[in-house]
């Protein structure tokens, strides 16, 4: 009984989880935010249904049905999360919120197959940083003197970034982390949003050439900090997120090729200078002659994409903990192999949802700085995404980043639920500026402004109109 | 309407700065499309590979919840099942010992023969869901996938007693299809014992029992070789070559460098047809000598020397050594098959089928198809056409030379048969003792429209046409007898 419903099981997950998939592109159909209530409330169901089939299916495995509770705790909170949200936002884009709630939830389920442990640390973790961020667009959204921290958040960045160098310990190989009193940091995941918020401030006003060099200057001793900490996946990141922003901010295609060629050049040293970078590299190119060696986790990893098939071996049906740091790294092969290659693309379609979400919510700001950050977070968010995917199936070389909200890792979940919050509130800022606008043009512009209005009614939201 | 196009003037100055941001998030939804359709491309298409790999820890993770399915005859008999030992432990059973020692291989300490090919199918269990809940009631495994295979039992045993005591090999193979009907390599083993002897067997550098010589064999071709000289003669020839004269006298000189005909006989006077069915070893090494060695080394492209041979089985590459600037000596060892050419039995077999099959063959295969526990078909292989290797008139040419080869010459021993055929013989030095020769027969029958072909190496045992050309006919005669 229990095995008719554990096969049929992998069907209906992969089924749900194409139509979330769907939903969280249906969004951009509709312009109006009230139009789309029936999608999130479809989405809300969609992913109630996902989850307790994955938790059911673990229950079943195992045969442990006490896994129930810890279901129905990360049931309370992912559901309290949306419907809170909703509650106390209500202006707010629900699909980010949606989207988020559905990674952390496939998250969930991922780990406590992995290692309960661990998931029962997440979830705390989770539970808590979601409360914290409840409070950030709130903030976004009244606080105005966030325009003027530009060489805070530059001397925040560098000086924390600069800490795990002298004092944090190596783990693996290279130097990201620092404890105190038995908590462990990763500064350099929350330094991601404090980078953009000062590119933003620092380029928002001006965007002369000597503004340029000086963020060039402030960047680069970003990355070369971690580079030298041996974290190659936050440098690349780093960099990627500083030579687009200042593409955006300067609309000037010269800055993006010297961007490009600087940026090769630099991984061409890179690759001459360090040992590990060549390691990396020569993995990547061909794993298959050193499998024992430097290229054990990436064919591992790539065994666990391909062994699933479309609809996955089930939960508990692989393998996946034989990669090595498969819950932080390698997440996306674990979901691969147990939930299917077809899930696995879908989860991949709703990253892409949030980021198309980033993306219009960034294109409609007036406000340079806000839209700055809005571009600046989305970038960092999907490049984070392609460098892991990417990485753990040699679509590129492998660099050992998480993938956010659904990867293990505290201050990786933490940094990257503050971003969605922080963009939460600049949808917020957007909203205002555009009842600002009507009430303005209305004022000064009476008839015209109405008919203004109508003609643009119905294409206010859409990613058609830029 | 001055409102309407200052509208227009800022949609257009929004437009203007808000496109690097559009072209940014278009640019990374190209890259994650591209990402997808090369991760579900990538990872679908190596999925029987990788799971073979021996790092891929999953094997181990099926074989704990499924017993390793059975592998079938063409006609259902069990060439190997999972079985229990009398302390009710899991062993392989392979009911027909050395019979099928290379063809279907073993399945621990590594894997061989259809062991490896079908492990894959063999490992999984597709049975029926009802199957496998009982089987989880009852606390007992799933029943592996089963591979039935194209060997036929009777070819296999009559060319297996045909071989007797010496080394060689032998393949039979249908023209039509590709199927590989039978496949023996000595010395074999037995397969039921391998746990204890693989020691012993491994030690062993010298004999290479484990190795199959159909397709890991590398035998110089002798005057098998000659077919490919004559394609390429008749190549370059294309309208003359059946003009062609030579008068034997036992040898051919050029230079330091001689060539002598078998036992040194003389042939005589003879035509290219005459040549090519005595075997003349001074004709095709006159031959040889006038051949152009770029059109030479095309042909040996084509004909896929010095390259990975297109099946699935572990296989060596046939290598030869032929060079713009190869002196006429190296061309005469190179015409009649000598010298430094090593030559797999599958590969000469797989030419041989190209020539009855009106210039390409089929690709040899030996898994048929994939069944789970109830007889549900899970997976079908279906013969499929190898690149072409000559021109449909080149087939014609070659299989009329090859017909002569049983008519007038050195395979007579075919002739007068209630079938026809068609072949070549060889006898291959491989030492600097004269006397010592690999017997070499490759052909198929009936000749004016062929089903089956066979090639036969023996090692050691003397001229092709005495000693490989009798275990051809018994293959034959099974065939067509019955």
């Amino acid at each position: 009984m229990e095995l008719y419903i554990t096969e049929l099981s992998k069907y209906v997950i992969n089924l749900l989880m194409a139509l979330y998939a769907y939903e969280s592109f249906a969004v951009f159909r509709y312009k109006e935010e009230s139009r789309r209530n029936g999608i999130y409330t479809r989405q809300n169901l969609l992913m109630l249904f996902i989850h307790f089939s994955c938790f059911m299916v673990i229950c079943f495995e195992t045969g442990d049905m006490s896994y129930l509770f810890f279901y129905a705790f990360q049931q309370i909170v992912l559901f309290a999360t949306a419907v809170l949200f909703h509650l106390v936002y209500p202006r707010a884009n629900r699909l980010i919120i949606n989207n988020m709630c559905m990674l952390l939830s496939i998250g969930f389920v991922m780990l406590t197959r992995l290692s309960y442990e661990r998931a029962v640390k997440q979830f705390v973790i989770v539970a808590i940083s979601i409360a914290a961020a409840m409070v950030i667009p709130f903030f976004i959204h009244k606080l105005n003197f966030l325009k003027s921290l530009t060489w805070v958040y530059a001397a925040v960045g560098i000086v924390a970034l600069a800490i795990v160098l002298i004092l944090g310990r190596y783990t693996y190989g290279s130097k990201i982390s620092f404890s105190v009193a038995g908590v462990t940091f990763q500064p350099s995941e929350i330094v991601k949003i404090i980078f953009v918020f000062f590119l933003a401030s620092a380029l928002c006003e001006t965007t002369s050439f000597l503004r340029v060099c000086l963020t060039a200057a402030v960047a680069g001793v970003h990355v070369i900090i971690l580079v030298v900490s041996k974290d190659l996946g936050s440098a690349l990141i780093f960099f990627t997120v500083y030579v687009l922003m200042v593409f955006v901010a300067t609309n000037n295609f010269l800055y993006l090729l010297a961007g490009i060629g600087g940026g090769s050049a630099a991984a061409a040293v890179a690759y001459r200078l360090f040992g590990h970078v060549q390691v990396r590299v020569q993995a990547w190119r061909d794993p298959w002659s050193e499998i024992d060696a430097g290229g054990y986790q990436i064919t591992q990893s790539l065994f666990a994409i391909s062994s699933g098939g479309w609809f996955g071996l089930g939960l508990f049906g692989g393998t996946p903990q034989s990669i090595p740091f498969v819950e932080a790294d390698f997440i996306f092969s674990a979901v691969a192999e147990e939930l299917g290659i077809l899930f696995a693309m879908c989860l991949i379609l709703v990253c892409i949802s949030c980021f198309m979400m980033f993306m219009d919510i960034s294109v409609k700001l007036k406000d340079r700085f806000y839209q700055l950050i809005a571009f600046g977070l989305g970038v960092t968010y999907i490049f984070q995404v392609f460098l892991t995917i990417g990485g753990g199936s040699k679509f590129i070389p492998l660099t050992g980043v998480t993938l956010p909200l659904v990867s293990y890792g505290g201050s990786s979940v933490l940094t990257t639920l503050v971003m969605f919050a922080v963009v939460e509130g600049l949808y917020m800022v957007r909203k205002d500026e555009e009842t600002e606008e009507q009430r303005t043009g209305k004022g000064r512009k009476g008839k015209r402004a109405v008919r203004r209005k109508a003609e643009g009614m119905g294409k206010t939201d859409g990613m058609e109109e830029r | 309407m001055a409102w309407k196009k200052g509208k227009t003037d800022i949609n257009r100055k929004n437009r203007k700065k808000n496109f690097p941001i559009v072209a940014v998030t278009y640019l990374f939804v190209a890259v994650f499309l591209a990402m997808m359709g090369y991760i579900c491309q990538y990872a679908m298409s190596h999925r029987q590979e990788w799971m073979n790999n021996s790092y891929n820890g999953r094997q181990q993770m099926f074989s704990a919840q499924n017993a390793r399915g059975t592998i079938y005859a063409g006609s259902g008999e069990v060439l190997a099942q999972t079985g229990t030992d009398s302390e009710g432990r899991e062993i392989r059973e392979y009911p027909y010992g050395n019979l099928f020692a290379h063809a279907v291989g073993y399945a621990t300490h590594g894997r061989a023969g259809v062991e490896a090919l079908g492990n894959y199918y063999l490992i999984q269990s597709n049975a029926p869901l009802s199957e496998k809940v009982s089987n989880e009631a009852a606390g007992t495994k799933h029943l592996g996938d089963d591979v039935y295979t194209t060997l036929d039992v009777r070819l296999q045993e009559v060319a297996y007693k045909a071989m007797g005591v010496y080394k060689g090999a032998i393949v039979v193979s249908e023209i039509s299809t590709g199927k590989v009907l039978a496949m023996v390599s000595k010395p074999d083993f037995d397969p039921n014992e391998i746990e204890t002897i693989w020691e012993e067997l491994v030690e062993d550098k010298e004999s290479g029992i484990l190795l199959n010589r159909v397709t890991q064999g590398m035998y110089p071709p002798g005057s098998t070789f000659k077919i490919v000289t004559a394609l390429e003669y008749i190549r370059e020839n294309p309208d003359t070559y059946q003009n062609y004269s030579y008068s034997c006298n036992g040898s051919y000189s050029d230079g330091t460098d001689r060539i002598n005909c078998y036992h040194g006989q003389s042939h005589g006077s003879e035509d290219f047809v005459k040549a090519f069915a005595k075997s003349c070893n001074a004709a095709f090494a006159d031959i040889g000598v006038h051949l152009d060695r770029a059109a030479f080394q095309d042909t040996l492209d084509s004909l896929l020397f010095n390259k990975e041979l297109p099946i699935q089985m572990i296989h060596n590459k046939s290598r030869i050594d032929l060079r713009q600037d190869s002196s006429n000596g190296e061309m005469m060892q190179v015409a009649i098959g000598q010298g430094t050419t090593g030559m797999s039995p599958i590969h000469l077999n797989m030419i041989t089928n190209a020539v009855a099959n009106k210039g390409s063959f089929m690709k040899p295969y030996i898994l048929e198809r994939v069944e789970n526990s109830a007889g549900t078909v899970m997976k079908q292989f279906s013969p499929s056409s190898g690149p072409a290797l000559m021109t449909e008139e080149e087939a014609d040419s070659l299989r009329r030379l090859m017909q002569n080869v049983v008519e007038e010459g050195t395979a007579s021993k075919l002739k007068g048969l209630s079938y026809t055929a068609a072949g070549k013989t060889g006898s291959a030095e491989y030492s600097n003792v004269k006397e010592e020769s690999h017997a070499w027969f490759t052909g198929f029958a009936p000749a004016e429209n062929p089903q089956i072909s066979v090639t036969v190496i023996i090692e050691g045992a003397g001229s092709g046409g005495d000693y490989a050309v009798p275990i051809a006919k018994r293959i034959f005669d099974a065939y067509f007898e019955g």
